[in-house]
């Protein structure tokens, strides 16, 4: 009996129209269309999405989080990006 | 740099994400102890939702009407759906599934122990409906709240999907209940069976359940075994006296004072001769499941050499 398993998929659903697809989960099949068949049936069952996107799970490149402080520490800076760093004199409307 | 921390300033860095109710994620450093604990509890619960297949599969085709038998058959379903949902969990940890389900097979992974119960008659698939999965709801529900993400986004899906389950095993009891005088035995029987294994689901008192303290300091579990027991016997004695069945249990009184039931001592000698495989059902639980690994080898074999040769074709 072979030791090869089944490689490792991660699984994105679109729940609706307008919106975008999600990580809902992960599973193991042979190929991609295997991969597709069995998020229909793991994670479908109850109308949860009109559309499903199958990623082998080793294509997935993600930020180490041990680095994550210094990775999103500028956006933390930067508070002039949100509008309420701004005043906004009474009696102006629409802005 | 968090890489050039000490494993003490790892810990206390861990320990302060906890208290503070941030989940941890599958990169995020973590403790040794408390990935163990996680991989062991999280396979247990996996290998209990797909052993627990067993039992009802066992009246898939003796349903007693084509309703009953869909509804059956997509709840038989939702287990195996939840086992890989719980799975996939196990494997953000570094659990490798083969592994995992071998150790299951090899006896070194524990299951949950009702299911190493027979199913004798209809009424014990209303008895597992509205008891077991009664119980395991209870359970379930504050692992929503785990400290691990993964497990914690599994089982809120379990919980969505495991309500309709409680609802029609109630629904059997309460026809069987209100029905002929034989089916109403029946149901009165199927419950004098699983009282008691469901309510030693919750697992041991505890005082001596080794594994709580820590779990809970984690926030792997939110409330003790004891709590999660009293709470599934207060809420499950009226629905039980609303259809007229009887708890099989003489010492069941109220107090008024506290507002919960007093029930009897469980007997700790049956669980843990079942824990240890000595249960009616255990081997009989094994063998099926090697089976079914065994048997689909070929499948998952042909399937990959399949996947390879459309590989092949397409990039030809």
């Amino acid at each position: 009996m072979s030791k090869k398993e089944w490689p490792l998929w991660e699984v994105f659903i679109r729940s609706k129209a307008g919106l975008n697809h999600k990580h809902v989960g992960s599973l193991r099949a042979a190929d991609a269309e295997m991969a597709i068949d069995n998020a229909r049936d793991v994670y479908t069952r109850r109308s949860e999405g009109i559309s499903i996107w199958v990623v082998p799970s080793n294509q997935i490149t993600a930020s180490d989080p041990t680095e994550a402080d210094a990775l999103f520490e500028p956006a933390n800076s930067k508070i002039y990006r949100h509008p309420t760093f701004y005043d906004v004199p009474d009696g102006i409307s629409h802005m | 740099m968090v890489k050039d921390l000490s494993i003490q300033e790892l810990e206390k860095r861990f320990q302060e994400k906890i208290d503070k109710d941030i989940k941890i994620e599958p990169n995020d450093w973590m403790p040794d102890d408390y990935r163990q604990t996680l991989i062991r509890q999280i396979s247990q619960h996996a290998h209990s939702e797909i052993v627990g297949m067993l039992p009802e599969g066992n009246w898939i085709t003796r349903a007693p009407n084509l309703r009953r038998k869909a509804v059956l058959l997509a709840k038989v379903q939702d287990e195996a759906g939840h086992g890989l949902y719980l799975y996939s969990a196990a494997e953000t940890l570094g659990a490798d599934r083969e592994e995992t389900i071998d150790d299951l097979h090899s006896g070194k992974a524990k299951y949950s122990s009702i299911f190493n119960y027979p199913t004798l008659s209809w009424a014990d698939m209303g008895a597992i409906g509205w008891l077991v999965d009664g119980a395991a709801i209870m359970n379930q529900v504050p692992l929503c709240r785990c400290s691990y993400g993964p497990y914690a986004r599994a089982m809120v899906r379990v919980c969505k999907e495991e309500s309709f389950h409680q609802r029609q095993g109630f629904e059997i009891m309460a026809h069987l209940a209100q029905g002929s005088p034989e089916q109403k035995a029946m149901a009165q029987d199927a419950l004098n069976r699983f009282w008691w294994p469901a309510l030693m689901m919750f697992g041991p008192n505890d005082a001596e359940s080794k594994h709580t303290l820590q779990s809970m300091n984690w926030k792997i579990k939110r409330h003790t075994n004891d709590e999660l027991r009293q709470q599934f016997v207060d809420v499950t004695i009226p629905q039980a006296e609303m259809i007229g069945l009887t708890i099989p249990d003489k010492d069941l009184i109220f107090n008024e004072l506290t507002g919960h039931y007093e029930f009897g001592e469980i007997n700790w000698d049956e669980f843990w001769n079942v824990v240890k495989g000595n249960g009616p059902c255990n081997k009989d639980r094994i063998d099926t499941r090697k089976k079914a690994k065994e048997d689909g080898a070929w499948v998952r074999e042909a399937a990959l050499a399949f996947a390879d040769k459309r590989q092949k074709r397409k990039s030809a």
